[in-house]
């Protein structure tokens, strides 16, 4: 069953062209554009050179990973793309806006509307009903009460966690944490879903229930951007970027990828 | 983020650590308490001087013409006190010039009092407090006959040795019996009691039904003031405007019955219920101050206290504050949310506070003389004192939590 061929892949050549248009705005059709990204730390005197010049180019509907070693430069460009940090040079364009130049309540502004996070610990805050978490982001963007009510409660149904909404953290399993952070990503409706090593904290069971809930929401039209050092959960994505050194090493279609990697596809197959 | 869900997150906050909270909120707590606690004693003496001290001792729209103060401070130094005994007294005698320029609708009536040995066949010899009255005395100082009636002016006039005695006078000297028509002695001379006064209750414990009082003419002046002086002329007018235009008179035409130049200081004194009540401002100042001092350091103290907890809610809530900023959470969203808190935990403790302030006041009422007045301002004060001290000690750890790097926040354990 190749999922591929149903949602259109952007190709190589459109990529390049997009990312070459220095200072111009990308059409609305991609929803992320890098142009020369480049990140460098200063530890202690010496200067880590974290990215050295990325060029992404995301179409809306995609589903992409983002692999790489550690020290590749993945987080940073996880941060960036996320708009926690800016970039030392070189433009990011998310959602047909130029964020690396805004500050930090345009920043605020944009995550809240723009980006869902899906974080490896999954970051719900601990004394908080699973509604509550959900609404977090609603509260942000100043949001009604009861329409976040309503809206927090639909998220969690998405998620088949419609029986668990007055539950706490600490009274669900990893998988359905993970569902409930998956739900507060999506309530406000954002342009990407962000996700940071989504599996790196389950078991691999619960691991492909949430590879599924990632497949379920690119198949409804979601752009999601995972970031993973697994080959085998990047094999998910329809597309995997990998990175090494500060720069893309290579850019394919899954089934380039796996062949590559030498692993197994995944089991695809909705239970 | 909304200013009410800051509020109720704070509430929640604080519900979850309720010890914590407790010791937190202690220091304004009891800060408060103390303030509403002093505020409220200070108040209800003020009150209380005004209402019961002035009215029942001076009078309303009342001013006593005397040779020197007899409600207030004293004299400032001794000369001053020697200067005062040096000054002629008030004599019956004057009563006639002053009455002649007071504005019309006025009343007078001169007071001459001491305590005297009183006794009957029922009860042991005991002192009262004798006052030779004339004039419209009653009226003046709103005593209500309870019994009998009060004496005319016939009898005024002629010296009629009638009397008209306090609750406690009658209690003491006509155990189980009424009064009216029974003989009193006082000082040896028999007066008819004719009539009882309606009970006064007291003044900073002093009996205010403790009175026997007689017409001026009656014998009874000869022992209270034997020199043929009177304690005071004391004056009513019918509105406190006319009270002004009335001293004005008065004084003029004393110092000019006892030749004052221009330049020479008056040698009598026309005591209000304001000039024995500035005495009081004076004390309600020095005791303002001396009792809100000690609670002033409460919220100093409570504040700190408020501050280094709060620095330590925001190093254990890091991760949390970075959850917030992923989120959309901006600066002064998180700044708000910490400033909310401290300025909910302070208003917390200041209305525990002011609760247990007025239950002080309540109890220092019931147990002592003093009364307590809770004054509305003060618990609005005092509520909003500890929210500024609230808001005032967040700031700094609102700050450091609005300044976080969300990234670096993100990854504390």
């Amino acid at each position: 069953m190749m999922h591929t061929d149903e949602i259109p892949l952007s190709t190589t050549a459109e990529r390049q062209a997009v990312a070459a248009e220095t200072g111009t705005a990308p059409e609305k059709d991609w929803v992320i554009v890098t142009r020369g990204l480049k990140r460098d730390y200063d530890m202690g005197g010496e200067v880590v050179h974290a990215l050295r010049g990325v060029d992404i180019a995301i179409r809306r509907n995609e589903y992409v990973a983002i692999m790489g070693p550690s020290g590749s430069g993945k987080s940073t460009l996880m941060n960036l793309i996320g708009c926690l940090d800016t970039p030392n040079a070189g433009e990011y364009w998310l959602a047909g806006e130029l964020v690396s130049d805004k500050d930090e309540d345009e920043l605020a502004r944009v995550r809240n509307r723009e980006i869902g996070f899906v974080f490896q610990t999954f970051n719900l805050l601990p004394r908080a009903t699973a509604l509550h978490n959900v609404e977090l982001p609603l509260v942000y963007a100043g949001v009604s009460a009861d329409e976040r009510k309503k809206r927090a409660t639909e998220a969690l149904e998405r998620v088949q966690l419609g029986d668990r909404v007055h539950h706490k953290p600490n009274e669900l399993s990893g998988g359905q944490r993970q569902r409930v952070a998956i739900a507060r990503a999506l309530v406000n409706q954002p342009a990407i879903l962000l996700a940071d090593e989504p599996t790196g904290n389950l078991d691999s069971t619960t691991s492909e229930e949430i590879m599924r809930v990632f497949e379920g929401l690119a198949e409804q039209g979601q752009t999601v951007i995972m970031v993973t050092h697994e080959p085998d959960i990047a094999a998910h994505a329809r597309r995997v970027i990998v990175l090494r050194d500060g720069l893309i090493s290579s850019d394919d279609k899954r089934a380039t990828f796996i062949k590559s990697a030498g692993i197994a596809p995944p089991d695809l197959s909705k239970k | 983020m909304p200013f009410v869900e800051a509020v109720w997150l704070a509430l929640a906050q604080i519900r979850v650590q309720k010890l914590k909270s407790f010791f937190t909120l202690l220091g304004v707590c009891i800060g408060v308490m103390f303030l509403i606690a002093v505020i409220s004693i200070v108040q209800g003496m003020s009150s209380y001087m005004e209402n019961e001290f002035a009215a029942k001792l001076l009078g309303v729209n009342t001013f006593t013409l005397r040779r020197f103060p007899w409600f207030g401070d004293g004299a400032g130094s001794e000369e001053e006190w020697r200067a005062w005994l040096r000054r002629p007294r008030v004599y019956h005698s004057d009563l006639a010039l002053v009455q002649s320029v007071l504005p019309p609708g006025s009343r007078v009536a001169v007071e001459s009092q001491d305590f005297l040995q009183a006794q009957t066949q029922f009860a042991r010899p005991k002192q009262v407090e004798g006052h030779a009255v004339d004039g419209d005395y009653f009226t003046i100082k709103k005593y209500d006959i309870n019994r009998g009636r009060a004496f005319t002016t016939q009898e005024s006039t002629l010296g009629v040795p009638v009397v008209v005695i306090g609750d406690e006078v009658a209690k003491y000297f006509f155990p189980d019996l009424d009064p009216i028509g029974r003989p009193l002695r006082i000082k040896g001379t028999p007066y008819t009691v004719i009539g009882v006064l309606e009970k006064q209750g007291s003044v900073f414990g002093l009996s205010l039904d403790r009175v026997a009082i007689a017409p001026y003419n009656s014998p009874m002046h000869h022992f209270t003031n034997p020199r043929g002086d009177v304690d005071g002329i004391m004056v009513q007018t019918p509105t406190s405007l006319l009270l002004t235009e009335a001293m004005e008179s008065v004084r003029e035409v004393m110092r000019g019955r006892r030749h004052l130049r221009p330049g020479q200081p008056d040698n009598f004194f026309m005591e209000t219920s304001e000039s024995a009540l500035a005495f009081m401002d004076k004390l309600k100042k020095v005791m303002t101050m001396a009792g809100t001092a000690f609670p002033a350091i409460g919220l100093i103290v409570g504040g700190l206290v408020i501050m280094n907890i709060m620095l330590v809610a925001v190093a254990e809530r890091t991760r949390e504050i970075g959850i917030r900023k992923s989120l959309g959470a901006r600066k002064r969203d998180i700044m708000r949310q910490f400033l909310v808190e401290a300025a909910t935990l302070s208003t917390l403790g200041a209305i525990i506070g002011i609760l247990l302030g007025i239950t002080i006041a309540k109890v220092i009422e019931w147990k002592t003389p003093l009364p307590a007045a809770i004054a509305p301002w003060s618990i609005v004060m005092a509520t909003l004192l500890g929210t500024v001290v609230g808001i005032i000690s967040g700031v700094y750890p609102a700050k450091r939590a609005a300044a976080l790097d969300p990234i670096e926040a993100l990854r504390k354990e």
